[in-house]
């Protein structure tokens, strides 16, 4: 279980979020939603314990997350930033492979490479599990990153706007992955998405925030009505039910 | 992969063959007599080019920046005027009576304690590279003039007490304190290979590195530390070097193909030893003027810098 109480985050005098208290429990894919700027990446990376925690609590299945060994808690939370960057010059295998650090501290084994090879797979990157990340396309790229953080093998997983670069194909295919790695192996997914409709057909909760708060957490049909998006992006939007599933028509 | 090893096992070898030509080539009169001096100048080469190697590399990959090297950054310089400032404190007598290892050992723990008050603050807040080069060029003339304004202030043999310190010069190594440097090199060549792992992390950048679990603050001090006891061993033993350490890592990382440190950090400091020791064989012997090695060396390492940065601006 996640559980944020109270968490308040400013940089320099400017509020990034506001008294901000959120639980998470195991298991299932929550989609953080809301417009630029409204504090999603922040939340997530101080859940990861990548800024340090001004005001609040976050603990991640008891663990204060900013007090724990970061040892610990990289064997418990992956994380994936928005707009990481690779300068080190290496070859895809080499990159899924630092995800198995936190378990070896380098050292691999036949699990581990049992798991990585599972990991390239998945995300459909066995040819190119050679080449050098540089040759890559960015989208082949976000690939290789979300494999790493997968191979990490943690229960939770904290995804900001991973479909960045992605086509529909492997979009679709990588909240199937998600999706799946919730059903069969209890995993919890936390994911920063702009793309809503994809947070309509793969997440179990829709969490939306607005200027530094949470301004409506719920189940996708309740949050995704005309009134409620109106409420999180600031304009009207055509909302129509396919298959039982609400999809937003926001390009009308 | 197992390229990147065989290409190590022929640095390896055309390490050996340069250490072997340094001792051998023209062995004459007095046998035992000139191997132990050309031994203990061996010694000295070996220890500079693995830690200036060493200390690059680790540098180089704690601030994600190919182009900078610990003393483009003025950490040379820096340490040239904690000496200075020993003997303006000390006085040149003071300073010259000192047991020569207490006070190299004073030197490299001001190093240590000047550089990560410095460096630490700018690594926290991840400069690009522009900003890292600027900052590091305006520390290296700040500490070059301070050091120039104490030279000033102190009397003419005082100073030159100062300034035998304070030139690179590879055909007069301090061999006095070759045991002490040897220990303080050893230790951080061990601590650099068994940090090799973490060092690859570390190359990820902050981010992605304590998502896998680094203490990104503890990690980088204890590594920039250990770059400051490797340059003060190096800057002690032969005094300041610009680009060697530049020219060495890139050109080891060239000849093995890979940023993997496990292979990096052994290729690199075999670069320094056939760079430094090869280079001094050939200047004695061929060339039959050893006082222009570090010119020369200097002269290709600047190149390489330019390139570098010609190079990366492009991409």
């Amino acid at each position: 279980m996640i559980r944020i109480e109270n968490v308040s985050f400013r940089h320099r005098t400017a509020p990034i979020l506001s008294d901000v208290s959120l639980t998470i429990p195991k298991g299932g894919v929550v989609a953080l939603i809301g417009p630029n700027g409204a504090g999603k990446s922040s939340l997530l990376s101080l859940v990861a314990r990548l800024q340090p925690l001004q005001a609040g609590e976050i603990e991640i299945d008891g663990l204060p997350v900013h007090t724990t060994p970061g040892r610990q808690l990289a064997k418990v939370v992956a994380i994936l930033r928005q707009d990481t960057t690779v300068a080190s010059r290496l070859r895809v295998r080499e990159l899924v492979g630092f995800g198995r650090f936190p378990h070896g501290r380098g050292r691999l084994t036949d699990a581990d490479h049992a798991v990585i090879d599972a990991a390239l797979a998945r995300f459909d990157l066995t040819d190119l599990a050679d080449r050098f990340i540089e040759t890559l396309s960015g989208g082949q790229r976000q690939r290789a990153l979300v494999a790493m953080a997968f191979a990490q093998g943690t229960d939770y997983l904290l995804l900001d706007e991973p479909l960045n670069n992605l086509d529909m194909y492997y979009a679709r295919e990588l909240m199937r992955s998600l999706r799946a790695a919730a059903d069969a192996n209890g995993k919890t997914v936390v994911i920063v998405l702009h793309d809503i409709n994809q947070a309509s057909a793969h997440a179990d909760r829709i969490v939306a925030m607005r200027g530094g708060r949470i301004v409506a957490d719920g189940a996708p049909a309740d949050i995704l009505t005309p009134d409620t998006l109106e409420a999180v992006f600031g304009f009207r939007m055509r909302v129509e039910a396919i298959e039982g599933k609400p999809f937003v028509l926001h390009q009308l | 992969m197992v390229m990147a090893e065989r290409r190590l096992l022929v640095l390896a070898a055309a390490a050996l063959l340069c250490i072997a030509a340094f001792l051998a080539i023209g062995l004459r009169g007095n046998i035992a007599f000139v191997l132990e001096l050309r031994l203990l100048k061996l010694a000295a080469l070996v220890q500079v080019g693995v830690a200036i190697a060493l200390s690059t590399v680790i540098f180089q990959t704690v601030t994600g920046n190919r182009i900078l090297t610990p003393s483009v950054m003025g950490l040379d310089a820096l340490y040239l005027f904690g000496q200075m400032l020993m003997i303006f404190l000390l006085g040149g007598i003071g300073y010259v009576a000192l047991d020569p290892q207490l006070k190299f050992g004073i030197e490299v723990l001001l190093l240590m304690a000047l550089a990560s008050a410095l460096l630490l603050p700018m690594l926290r807040s991840r400069l690009d590279m522009g900003l890292m080069l600027l900052a590091g060029v305006v520390f290296g003339v700040l500490f070059r003039s301070l050091y120039a304004l104490l030279a000033r202030l102190i009397d003419p043999n005082e100073f030159a007490v100062a300034q035998t310190a304070s030139f690179a010069n590879f055909n007069a190594v301090r061999t006095d304190l070759l045991v002490f440097a040897a220990i303080v090199t050893a230790v951080a060549a061990v601590v650099a290979w068994r940090s090799r792992h973490v060092l690859d992390v570390v190359s990820l950048g902050p981010d992605t590195a304590t998502g896998l679990g680094i203490g990104w603050a503890g990690t980088v001090t204890g590594l920039l530390l250990l770059v400051s006891a490797l340059v003060a061993v190096s800057t002690a033993l032969v005094g300041p070097v610009a680009f060697f350490g530049l020219l060495v890592a890139a050109l080891a990382e060239r000849i093995v193909g890979t940023r993997r440190h496990g292979v990096l950090l052994p290729a690199a400091g075999l670069a320094g030893i056939v760079v430094l020791v090869g280079g001094q064989t050939l200047f004695q012997h061929a060339l039959g003027n050893a006082t222009a090695l570090g010119v020369v060396i200097e002269f290709v390492g600047g190149l390489v810098f330019l390139l570098l940065l010609f190079l990366g601006s492009r991409k």
